[in-house]
């Protein structure tokens, strides 16, 4: 595909105002579908789950799941929307075959939920506040793989490959009004804004939350308007953009493409972009055209949706504290530095961390054990940190280092344990004998022995060279199988050799 | 009399992807012209006492549990379809995308 001109990201800021809006289609963790009470689940077999509703057959009869509704009234609440007094389906009529029924079942006039607003915070501090339009229910499409041609593209396919499984998922889509006065950060209010949609949806538990999955999907719109014009220019809608990367350099590519050519006397036309995560281009899609004209009517199979006040007001009271006020709370609550919490929020910690200082764990230690040997193991694995390990496991570990029960080193040991199943930190300190021997004897045993073996070390201490006892303290710790603790060793092999323990020495690092 | 005109219908028509002759569009567009006609007769007597409405059920708020039932078996899935792949169903090239 032919590369766009580019203009300059500063020069192209000059010259236009950048407008946004984004579409963010969240897909519900529910059990069943939204009008069928086929599996909800990805990864299943290609079309295992389907019925005669889900697949537009005849005699299928749509009926609204009661879970759905409340996730995204919850979802509206979240967002600071109101919930309508009266809500109801509509059939979005296109003919595609990711969908068997041949249209969408979608909300038009009377969403569930509409005005909101939703605060958030750039890296500079800045706060942007973003308009919420609407949220409404819909049902998702299918899966479509296309085949021969080149790789997988629609270009040049022979045929295409359905499966139906994702027709009929629940989804909510999240429509913000247009967001001016973005100027230089409207990439990262993009990046920003679908990341605190996903903390929401996954902080009320109604999504799964995982962009690669496609549980989140984010449109973003983009269009230029002349610096000192009143006039809204054209916008294209960017489809596709599905990693929190994606959306900053998918806005920061339409400023610059729409500006280049605006710039050179060319127009925008008003159409749907494809992402392409590989080149890091958009490309043009199908104009906005009849196929648009999707005639719209409300769906005669299905009955409003009028949720009381009371049923609201309890739905409500089960909003979790906004993810970002925890933000702050935890971080001031942990006395962590930015960098510091930075590394959990991106390695996506918080709740572990959370959980396992709630368990008894002080806050650093907390931090170091998961952002640091659980996360190397957790890496190496290709699996996710909190599936190695629970909070209650690694507070009991971290407590057992604090009463001096393991060195690091050993608690790093005890760790590999656990995760291979050995049972508890405590369970495999028995079962694998790696407590630090505290008791002076088996030490000095040791210590004997090795002086015994090593008369030139011995003659060195006592003539005041307590250098030289590094080489005894190495061959008792090999003795010790690494179970002792080196300051201790070393405090013992200078008295048995008769010398003094020298307070300032420097502390032998054996480990 | 309606504003329904021969170019809408065809619109429609091809919206609706249904293949209509030219016969058959001249005859839907006074059908429909009449049947818009008539609705605007009742939009004379309706008075804003009685809202508009999508249903004829006084009901909302008929749900079901969010409860996991059979689905169909792949082959019955496919059973209806002109072409299959495997266990997927198999279209013909998709080309006004992308």
């Amino acid at each position: 595909m032919a590369k766009a001109e580019l203009m300059d990201y500063d020069k192209a800021l000059e010259l236009f105002e950048p407008v946004l809006g984004f579409e963010v289609h969240v897909e519900l963790n529910t059990k069943t579908k939204m009008f069928c009470g086929c599996a909800n689940e990805f990864g299943s077999g290609a079309n295992t789950n389907t019925c005669p509703t889900c697949l537009g057959l005849p005699g299928g009869l749509p009926q609204v799941n009661r879970q759905a509704i409340e996730s995204s009234i919850r979802l509206g609440l979240a967002l600071g929307c109101e919930i309508a007094e009266t809500s109801r389906f509509a059939r979005k009529n296109y003919f595609y075959p990711d969908t068997a029924k041949n249209f969408q079942t979608s909300q038009y006039d009377e969403p569930i939920a509409f005005n909101g607003q939703l605060t958030i915070e750039l890296e500079s501090g800045r706060q942007v506040t973003v308009d919420i339009e609407r949220a409404h229910m819909e049902d998702d499409a299918g899966k479509l793989t296309h085949m021969g041609g080149a790789a997988g593209r629609i270009q040049g396919a022979d045929y295409s490959l359905v499966d139906y499984n994702r027709g009929g998922v629940p989804l909510v889509e999240i429509v913000t009004q247009m967001i001016e006065g973005g100027e230089a950060d409207s990439p990262e209010i993009g990046k920003t804004y679908v990341a605190a949609i996903r903390e929401i949806v996954k902080a009320l538990g109604v999504s799964n939350a995982r962009m690669e999955e496609g549980n989140v999907r984010c449109d973003a719109n983009v269009s230029l308007r002349p610096r000192g014009s009143n006039i809204l220019g054209t916008r294209t809608e960017t489809k596709n953009v599905n990693s929190l990367r994606s959306v900053e350099r998918a806005v920061r590519y339409e400023i610059q493409r729409q500006a280049a050519l605006l710039t050179a006397g060319g127009t925008i036309t008003q159409e749907t972009r494809h992402w392409h995560e590989d080149t890091g281009v958009t490309s043009a899609g199908r104009p906005k055209s009849d196929a648009d004209d999707y005639r719209y009517f409300p769906e005669p199979d299905l009955v409003p949706v009028a949720p009381s006040r009371a049923w609201v007001e309890e739905l409500r009271a089960t909003l979790p504290e906004p993810p970002a006020a925890r933000r702050k709370r935890l971080q001031a609550d942990w006395g962590f530095v930015n960098l510091e919490f930075q590394d959990v929020v991106n390695s996506d910690l918080l709740d572990v961390l959370e959980a396992t200082i709630a368990a008894g764990a002080p806050a650093q230690s907390a931090r170091k054990w998961w952002t640091g040997e659980i996360a190397r193991l957790a890496n190496a694995a290709g699996v996710t940190a909190e599936s190695l390990v629970t909070p209650a496991q690694v507070a009991a570990l971290i407590e057992l280092i604090t009463d001096g029960t393991l060195t690091d080193r050993l608690a790093r040991q005890v760790l590999e344990g656990v995760i291979a199943g050995e049972g508890t930190p405590s369970e495999v300190v028995a079962s694998r004998g790696l407590a630090v021997v505290s008791d002076d004897g088996p030490l000095i045993a040791a210590i004997d022995e090795a002086l015994a073996g090593q008369p030139d070390v011995l003659a060195k201490i006592r003539d005041g060279k307590v250098q030289a006892a590094g080489a005894v303290i190495g061959a008792v710790m090999k003795a010790m199988r690494g179970q002792a603790d080196a300051a201790r060793v070393r405090e013992l092999v200078l008295e048995r050799a008769g010398s003094a323990p020298v307070e300032s020495a420097p502390s032998e690092s054996v480990e | 009399m309606s504003e329904i005109t021969a170019e809408q219908v065809a619109h429609l028509a091809n919206l609706a992807r249904i293949d209509l002759s030219s016969a058959e569009i001249d005859r839907l567009t006074v059908e429909l012209g009449q049947i818009v006609d008539s609705v605007a007769r009742v939009a004379e007597v309706a008075t804003p006492d009685v809202p508009a409405t999508s249903h004829p059920m006084p009901l909302t708020n008929v749900f079901r549990d969010d409860v996991v039932v059979p689905s169909l078996t792949v082959d019955q899935a496919l059973s209806g379809a002109p072409d299959r792949a495997g266990d997927k169903f198999r279209v013909p090239a998709i080309l006004d995308e992308e």
